[in-house]
């Protein structure tokens, strides 16, 4: 009884710190949202206040920052990057983990160490000749943007697929393939249903990378075309200019971030499983 | 029989291989080619290059061992942002470690909210470090505007800064996987500690600490790795000011190659050693993991 009671005091206590780095955690996100709804002029000089009749701005930040970058556009090129080249990246990559997975040759194994190579390899090695490569071959539009991310999301990808699809047992394929089905009709029925866990996990992986992915798009699409995605415009807005619209900065970053928290909300528990997944793994 | 049909079957499994087999080019070439164009392309490209002085990847002329000589001139500031990076590095495996520990063994004692809180600690790591990078540094000009300054003014801010940074939005990560390896040790080791009279901190250093170590490693290899490959947030909270003070080894190279033109070859020099220091941390990481997978 006395231990319980001890217990229940200690658990109090701790549930104060726990809120207390809850509080710290989630303060920065509220700054910038407190802030979003002030004047300019007041951002500077009272930072920490919450906006009251003068200070109160309404929506302007938000009317003037959409005005100013085009941050919609963005979140729409943002939204289909992102989607068309995750989808590529399971239809595609789970395709080549299956066949250098279940076909032994010399070239299919020099084609998964070189996937898992790929994967140590930071971006900064590849930058600067990956982009004079996608200028020669028109690659600086959307669509060029979702072929690298199948090529960058590759490695990952294709190692953690191949990885599953070796613990899948041959005798379920054998059976369809003696019905008469060819690879492709096996794969698409038979194999691919089964890979779904997985794959929920590479999107996942892939999905939060490209979106907050900067240096890429940066660097092949740029800054003066209209496939801005949102980290361009982000940075665009604040490197750009020396008196910079704080308001509509702050207004802009509530924007950009609004999209992944419904995200995180929505699928929590695939996001923290998937992380933990891809963690293990890579 | 037995044998019979094992024979049959490996029949079947060849037959299936090869048929399979005459499916390469619909399996795996669109794969394939985005990954020439990614990555088997430009990083070639990128190792030739590295020895070269050029402007565009087509006017490469041949120069030997120049740009890694010139690479660790102290003009470049390559020597500095590795020290700063190192420096960073350490300081973050340390405190994120320490801190996402603490909170994996605070949320697995069943207090309530639990599911709350870790809803709640693992959001930042889900923000892209540009827009985390601007929120920050708002924040903390906000803070120092306070004292009249800002974080540009003096290279400590910086530091500080970015460590609190990669603090507030890795903890959360790291903390998940804590929780999965604390959840994996059997209650009845802890209860038979608690029988023997071990008292809580004996308990966590004899036995919790013992049979979450494979997480300790992934932990702390991810970590190093992140930390030392930060681009995105240095960019955005400093930029390297003041004077490339708080510039990192990713931040120095690219800096080098768009900075003034005519370095080039510099930066794909300093690209290469600093792929070079990230495949050994990779690879000692994978030895490492091995040889514990060994001895379980």
């Amino acid at each position: 009884m006395i231990q319980n009671k001890k217990t229940r005091t200690t658990n109090s206590i701790l549930f104060v710190i726990l809120f207390v780095v809850a509080v710290v955690v989630l303060y920065p996100l509220f700054f910038i949202l407190n802030n979003s709804f002030k004047g300019k002029f007041f951002i500077s000089k009272d930072p920490f206040s919450l906006p009251t009749g003068e200070t109160f701005s309404g929506l302007s930040n938000y009317v003037n920052g959409l005005v100013k970058t085009g941050l919609l556009s963005a979140i729409g090129w943002s939204f289909f990057i992102t989607i068309v080249s995750v989808l590529l990246i399971i239809l595609f990559t789970s395709m080549t983990a299956y066949y250098i997975t279940r076909v032994k040759t010399k070239v299919t194994q020099a084609l998964y160490y070189m996937f898992v190579f790929s994967m140590i390899v930071p971006f900064q090695m590849v930058m600067f000749t990956m982009s004079s490569l996608a200028d020669t071959f028109h690659l600086k539009n959307p669509i060029g943007m979702c072929v690298l991310y199948l090529g960058f999301g590759a490695g990952l990808s294709v190692f953690m697929f191949a990885g599953f699809i070796k613990s899948v047992p041959i005798d379920i394929e054998e059976a369809s393939m003696i019905d008469g089905c060819t690879p492709l009709q096996n794969y698409f029925k038979v194999v691919f249903p089964i890979l779904k866990p997985t794959a929920i996990t590479v999107a996942i992986l892939n999905a939060m990378w490209i979106w907050n992915d900067f240096l890429l798009p940066y660097l092949v699409i740029g800054i003066s075309t209209k496939y801005k995605t949102i980290p361009v415009v982000v940075q665009m807005l604040v490197g750009s200019n020396g008196n910079k619209d704080m308001g509509a900065l702050m207004a802009m970053l509530v924007l950009s971030i609004i999209p992944i928290i419904i995200f995180y909300l929505t699928c929590q528990k695939y996001i923290i499983e998937g992380v933990v997944a891809g963690a293990v793994k890579g | 029989m037995q044998l019979r049909l094992q024979e049959v079957f490996k029949k079947g499994v060849a037959g299936m291989e090869k048929t399979l087999k005459k499916y390469f080019v619909v399996f795996t070439v669109p794969t394939i080619i985005a990954f020439a164009f990614a990555f088997i392309i430009p990083f070639a490209q990128g190792v030739y290059l590295s020895f070269c002085e050029f402007t565009t990847v087509s006017n490469a002329k041949w120069v030997g061992l120049k740009n890694y000589i010139l690479a660790f001139s102290s003009s470049q500031g390559f020597t500095r942002a590795l020290l700063f990076t190192v420096g960073f590095t350490i300081v973050c495996i340390i405190t994120i470690n320490l801190l996402a520990f603490t909170l994996a063994l605070l949320l697995t004692r069943k207090i309530k909210g639990t599911n709350i809180f870790r809803t709640i600690f693992f959001m930042p790591n889900l923000i892209g470090g540009i827009v985390l990078g601007y929120t920050w540094q708002q924040m903390i000009n906000a803070i120092l505007y306070q004292f009249e300054t800002t974080i540009v003014s003096n290279a400590k801010y910086g530091f500080i800064g970015l460590v609190v940074l990669m603090n507030w939005q890795m903890i959360g990560y790291m903390m998940i996987i804590y929780i999965a390896g604390l959840q994996n040790v059997p209650t009845d080791l802890i209860e038979a500690a608690k029988i023997d009279g071990a008292t809580a901190w004996q308990t966590l250093i004899k036995v919790k600490l013992p049979m979450v170590m494979s997480s300790v490693s992934i932990c702390m290899f991810l970590t190093l790795s992140n930390c030392f490959k930060l681009f995105d947030q240095n960019k955005a909270l400093t930029n390297g000011a003041p004077r490339d003070k708080t510039q990192m080894l990713a931040l120095n190279i690219y800096d080098t190659f768009y900075g003034k033109t005519g370095y080039e070859g510099v930066g794909q020099a300093k690209a290469v050693m600093f792929f070079i220091i990230v495949a050994v941390i990779g690879i000692s990481q994978l030895a490492f993991t091995r040889s514990k997978e060994v001895e379980q």
